[in-house]
């Protein structure tokens, strides 16, 4: 097992520390795939994670000058990894103006990613800035537990909000119940809703679109939908939160699709970047 | 005493406030003739740290005559004499230091533009001689380099690091974070910083050593000395050997003093002896009765007059033992736990002498004590205290 890679443009080191970051919030430990030509940041959505399920598919070619690996066996070339993305956002929070950024899988007092930032001196000697990161192996047979999630066949997908705007109303909501029910249609409408007690509060949104995903199988129980009927889905508030809080870009593109009762889709579209979240229903 | 700081000299006294805030709970200040002192010191005796303004700082500065002046007060209530670090620049003209001694009050009046005078009444207790114990020139490894690299340095390191590692060889020294639970060592990132000494503006090593201390602390200077833009010098040896860390002007000698981990302890704070002293850590709360019966020994052993001459305490490159070998104690009711100096006063009964538990000093042996036949007991002021103190056998 061998990995090593190099990034040497300062943009695309600086894209790269964001999409880390965003992961570091969303979760405290993840599985990390790396293929010949990919890099995966996965959450396989099991009762650990409380079910949530989170899928970052990054190029490696838009950001490492140098990408080097040679997998687990031939027949199965890659490498997959347990680790902290909070360690990995350190690692790279002080190295942004580092002349050369170089990552390789490492055995020390156990397996690390270390990573090796050269950084800018005024001398003829560079500093060097080394962090291991330990890391854990994940053994071949594990593997299935962390393939890409298939779409669901989801009841209405549509374009989100302002995520910023998402995340105002989703914050103060959340100071009035622990759970919301995210509802929407086919005509482009999307209403965050919580109900207690004493109080109900339901935020509209209007006019958002719905993506035109076309005419493959899975969008079959929406075709002949009617497009007033509301599909919904009652969630854990925090962890709705939680994914509007690590959003450090705004993406191109911003949806979700929503099973009726059953789960939310959150899917965000960078150029060279796709984030995907999956936040169970709660009864 | 009367001191006056003029101008930006203010913030640069604020500052050191702040720092030395880092360290200890405690201000100790001292006005000696070469300088003002002010010190601070951690609860596991592990930091020290000295800030000396010469007197050439001040625009004004006089210091009490002959019998030496030395106080210690909660440095929280001094911070919040220098609260807002860019207010003080843009308001405060002066700051006049003087001591009420009828009243023992230090009174810090700050003399801002329109007139306005801010005057803030400190009490603070007498207190012994704080110094550690060390000898920067002795050391065998000397680096000095200019605050942004070590500010630089140490951002590459968590806020939450307790201790950081920092071996020399040859041209090079590294930064280590250390880790010293084990088991966290499987888990734990670790961060290494490697410099070359082009980037040091005096670079003295002699063998390849390593040493653990407190980054908590260094980061406490480093954030004067940026402010300052002096140059930071760092002085150590062996692990185990206390780091010295200094930045020095004309005007101003700065000196931290952090224990480094020897070989074969865990953490800084366990390993009091790391700093030289040679007397065991005094115990913190002083009315124990193992205490207490030591007192009323001492107490009738050498009574004397005023205390003797004191030893010399200037901050010269070779500090040695600085705690003089009597330190008066003041009657018991002034700050009850505490063994206090004798600050010159021929109409007050005569001073009882106690020898010091802080840094360097030493104690009597236990044979000593039981050999001295119990006088009479003086109680020289009654007080609650002093009664059921002075009833113990």
């Amino acid at each position: 097992m061998k990995f090593r890679a190099k990034m040497i443009d300062v943009g695309c080191l600086n894209h790269f520390t964001r999409v880390v970051n965003t992961i570091s919030k969303l979760t405290k430990t993840c599985i990390l795939r790396l293929t010949p030509n990919n890099l995966y940041f996965v959450l396989s959505g099991k009762v650990a994670s409380g079910g949530v399920g989170m899928w970052c598919e990054l190029s490696q070619a838009n950001f490492f000058d140098e990408y080097q690996l040679e997998g687990v066996a031939p027949d199965a070339n890659e490498i997959c990894l347990e680790v902290t993305p909070e360690n990995l956002s350190r690692a790279l929070r002080t190295s942004q103006n580092a002349k050369c950024v170089k990552i390789k899988l490492t055995k020390k007092h156990c397996p690390c990613l270390t990573l090796v930032a050269e950084l800018p001196t005024l001398s003829s000697v560079s500093r060097v800035v080394t962090h291991d990161i330990p890391v854990d192996v994940i053994p071949r047979r594990l593997w299935h537990d962390f393939k890409e999630p298939r779409m669901p066949d989801f009841d209405v997908s549509i374009y989100l909000p302002p995520l910023k705007t998402m995340k105002n109303v989703v914050d103060r909501m959340k100071n009035l119940s622990n759970f919301l029910v995210m509802e929407a249609n086919l005509n482009g409408e999307m209403n965050l809703k919580i109900e207690t007690d004493l109080v109900s509060v339901t935020t509209h949104f209007k006019d958002l679109g719905n993506p035109p995903w076309g005419d493959d199988g899975s969008q079959g129980r929406s075709q002949s939908r009617d497009p007033e009927v509301m599909a919904h889905t009652r969630v854990d508030i925090r962890k709705l939160q939680q994914f509007l809080m690590g959003q450090q870009v705004n993406p191109s593109k911003a949806m979700c699709n929503i099973v009726h009762k059953r789960i939310i889709h959150l899917i965000l579209l960078h150029e060279d970047v796709s984030l995907q979240y999956f936040i169970p229903a709660v009864a | 005493m009367d001191c006056v700081v003029t101008g930006g000299n203010v913030k640069v006294l604020a500052k050191a406030i702040h720092s030395l805030s880092r360290i200890g709970d405690e201000l100790y200040l001292e006005p000696q003739e070469d300088g003002l002192a002010l010190r601070s010191v951690n609860s596991s005796r592990s930091a020290y740290a000295c800030f000396l303004f010469s007197p050439l700082f001040f625009s004004r500065y006089t210091i009490p005559l002959g019998h030496a002046f030395r106080c210690k007060m909660a440095i929280k209530c001094v911070q919040a004499v220098f609260r807002s670090l860019s207010s003080l620049e843009k308001t405060v003209e002066k700051c006049h230091i003087e001591l009420d001694g009828e009243k023992s009050r230090l009174t810090f009046t700050l003399h801002c533009k329109h007139g306005l005078l801010k005057t803030h009444n400190l009490s603070f207790q007498d207190s012994e001689s704080l110094q550690a114990v060390f000898d920067k020139e002795s050391c065998a490894n000397m680096l000095r380099a200019q605050p942004r690299l070590l500010v630089d340095t140490v951002l590459h390191f968590p806020p939450s690091l307790e201790e950081v590692s920092v071996s020399v060889s040859g041209e090079r020294v590294w930064f280590r974070n250390h880790v010293d639970d084990e088991a966290e060592q499987s888990k734990a990132m670790l961060t290494e910083l490697c410099l070359s000494s082009d980037e040091f503006d005096h670079f003295a090593v002699g063998a390849q050593t390593s040493i653990t201390f407190c980054l908590k602390e260094l980061r406490g200077l480093l954030v004067f000395a940026e402010s300052t833009g002096l140059p930071v010098s760092m002085y150590f040896d062996e692990s185990g050997s206390p780091v010295v860390l200094s930045v020095t002007d004309s005007v101003l000698e700065v000196n931290f003093v952090l224990a480094t981990l020897s070989d074969d302890s865990n953490l800084c704070n366990h390993n009091n002896n790391t700093k030289r002293a040679r007397s065991p850590p005094p115990p913190d709360d002083f009315m124990t009765d193992d205490i207490d019966s030591y007192l009323i020994a001492m107490e009738t052993s050498e009574l004397a007059g005023p205390s003797d001459a004191l030893a010399p305490r200037s901050p010269s490159p070779n500090h040695t033992l600085t705690t003089p070998p009597s330190v008066a104690m003041r009657r018991l009711e002034r700050g009850e736990e505490e063994e206090e100096e004798d600050t010159e006063d021929t109409e007050r009964p005569p001073n009882k002498k106690f020898r010091s538990l802080f840094f360097g000093s030493v104690c009597p042996s236990d044979s000593q004590l039981t050999n001295q036949t119990i006088k009479s007991q003086e109680v020289l002021a009654s007080d609650s205290e002093d009664d059921t103190q002075a009833s113990l056998p």
